[in-house]
């Protein structure tokens, strides 16, 4: 069995903020925007470099949305930063018009999404913005599992046209992808092969799926792990020919299980080829103050939670 | 034909393409369309320096953004008497297929359009994004942006007002429909919005007023006054006075026609005070 390693732990927003960094050196057209969180979102040194190109809007989220879509009307590349519930929620109707309907060319970049936001509580802990990104017609939804990963997507969406969502969060994580691995938009990443049942998890998941398939291996379970980093458009190939060996599925994501990943696979299983199917996600609930290992273990979304689902869906095949 | 009396003529065709446009579809918003009809003619055809070829992209050319998207049969009649799409194209103004939606969109790729509008509050932010992108690209053309003084209820426009004037966004010219009417009624009726002038003034701006809002050569005189005042570390705010309804005159002095469409009695009436002058579509 493949042995996955990491050398260090590192934040997903670090990866973005690298990312932005070297996009800023390499294309002039790249712009970013922040509200009042440059700290937090890792843009500090993109700012440095680049001060004309980096826009300080202030406490105001709504209006940076419009600048960013503005911004695309003379050929910028707008990268938006803030907390993914001020990335979503908070700005539904200015994405929707001025940058979704509108087609507009903007990145909206979003940390500190889900439970790992930690201890601010429930008001900061968004866990419905795949849900509302993914309703939206012409947007690309990405949610990445680590640095590497995060860094790589972050580069990668200034060469493709149109608007996307990149979610990330807060966390120290292991970072076990290769900086060298190519990214593609809308390819799953199968890690690890397995007869018995399909992983598929998005996010901080993705390594507690890892950690799941060396417990289930010692139960005698093989597990294939597939990373989906784009929940839209969702690579249904590496799904359904998955499935066809294993014949039953566990999805893991940090979000609600109404909107999320989870959803969307169901529907490729439905239309295609319906097998059980597992939720490893929150239950239509808020979050709630808390360390971000405690809330995983409480609301369910660890490696544990996830070996759970996967006897549930074995019972089920 | 003098300049002037071109203009005015041109002004009582749109004002006629306003009324029929929607007329045929029973609906839409004829109030302050024909309210901004002298504004829209002034700036497509005296004011905005325009290429000759549309494109998104807008380089080296004056830009207009329409945050008041309800009134798009005024921006569509200038615009495809401008020359920017088929004059017989405003016969599909929301019907279903048409590139001329309800309110603007860039959706259906309509020459003239660049951004989509109609859920109100949002036009400013987009031309402030627009005037740092021209002066990214070192492009010293302007940016004009209109907007409705009900819509001025929306918060998101008090964020781009005070974010324009301390960044000093100097390439942009706000243009503020002033015709105190709103679905409603009155707009201090609905939720006053005080003394406007004062309000902008204090958040930064640099405040034109145009008390004849329905008169073609005062508009001109002071948007050319307007372009001015630009590039001076100050965003320009006009408040254009003008009448809901404007040249129809069972359709003025009232709120009531803001989204109302004419029958086929009033219709007749309407354009009988507007007799056609370049063409009907």
């Amino acid at each position: 069995m493949r042995k996955f390693t990491y050398t260090e732990l590192k934040d997903t927003r670090s990866g973005f903020g690298d990312g932005l960094t070297e996009l800023g050196r390499k294309n002039k057209n790249v712009v970013a925007l922040c509200a009042d969180l440059t700290g937090s979102l890792k843009m500090n040194q993109f700012k440095k470099e680049n001060p004309n190109r980096f826009f300080q809007v202030g406490i105001a989220e709504a209006n940076m949305m419009g600048i960013a879509a503005g911004l695309t009307i003379g050929g910028k590349i707008p990268f938006t930063g803030t907390f993914a519930n001020f990335s979503t929620g908070r700005v539904y109707d200015q994405i929707r018009q001025s940058i979704a309907y509108s087609g507009k060319n903007v990145k909206i970049c979003a940390s500190h999404a889900g439970l790992t936001l930690g201890e601010d509580g429930a008001t900061h802990q968004i866990l419905e913005d795949i849900g509302l990104m993914k309703m939206l017609p012409g947007m690309t939804v990405i949610n990445t599992c680590d640095y590497n990963q995060t860094k790589l997507a972050t580069i990668k969406i200034a060469d493709y046209q149109g608007p996307v969502y990149l979610r990330f969060g807060r966390p120290k994580v292991p970072n076990f992808t290769k900086i060298d691995e190519k990214f593609d938009i809308g390819k799953g990443i199968l890690l690890s092969e397995g007869k018995d049942v399909t992983i598929v998890a998005t996010g901080h998941l993705v390594w507690e799926s890892l950690l799941a398939r060396e417990k289930l291996s010692n139960l005698g379970i093989s597990a294939e792990i597939i990373n989906i980093h784009t929940i839209k458009p969702i690579d249904e190939a590496i799904i359904l020919n998955s499935i066809k060996k294993s014949r039953c599925l566990v999805t893991a994501e940090e979000h609600n299980y109404l909107g999320g990943l989870g959803e969307s696979i169901s529907r490729v299983l439905t239309k295609n080829d319906p097998v059980p199917q597992e939720f490893v996600a929150t239950n239509d609930t808020f979050g709630e103050s808390g360390s971000p290992s405690k809330l995983m273990d409480k609301y369910g979304l660890n490696s544990k939670a996830i070996i759970s689902a996967v006897e549930k869906v074995l019972s089920r095949k | 034909m003098s300049r002037i009396v071109h203009l005015e003529k041109l002004t009582q065709q749109v004002r006629r393409d306003i009324l029929r446009m929607v007329h045929s579809v029973n609906s839409g918003h004829p109030g302050g369309s024909l309210g901004c009809a002298e504004f829209f003619v002034a700036l497509y055809n005296e004011v905005l320096d325009l290429n000759d070829k549309f494109d998104m992209n807008g380089r080296n050319e004056d830009l207009f953004f329409l945050s008041n998207g309800h009134i798009s049969p005024v921006f569509y009649s200038v615009l495809a008497r401008r020359g920017y799409f088929p004059i017989n194209e405003l016969d599909t103004f929301r019907k279903l297929n048409s590139r001329l939606q309800g309110h603007p969109t860039t959706h259906e790729k309509l020459p003239g359009i660049r951004i989509a509008s109609g859920s109100l509050g949002q036009g400013i932010s987009v031309a402030i994004g627009s005037a740092l992108s021209k002066k990214l690209n070192k492009d010293c053309k302007l940016v004009y942006v209109m907007v409705g003084d009900g819509e001025l209820q929306e918060g998101q426009n008090w964020e781009a007002i005070m974010f324009a004037a301390a960044k000093k966004i100097d390439n942009l010219i706000l243009c503020v429909d002033l015709n105190g009417k709103q679905i409603d009624g009155s707009t201090n009726d609905v939720l006053p919005m005080g003394n406007l002038k004062i309000k902008f003034e204090a958040f930064g701006w640099k405040v034109i007023m145009i008390e004849k809002g329905n008169n073609l050569k005062s508009i001109i005189k002071k948007l050319n006054q307007a372009k001015k005042e630009t590039n001076k570390n100050l965003p320009v705010c006009l408040l254009i006075k003008t009448e809901m309804g404007n040249g129809v005159d069972f359709m003025m002095n009232t709120h009531e026609w803001h989204g109302v469409a004419p029958n086929d009695e009033q219709l007749k009436a309407a354009l009988s005070q507007n007799p056609e002058t370049f063409g009907d579509y």
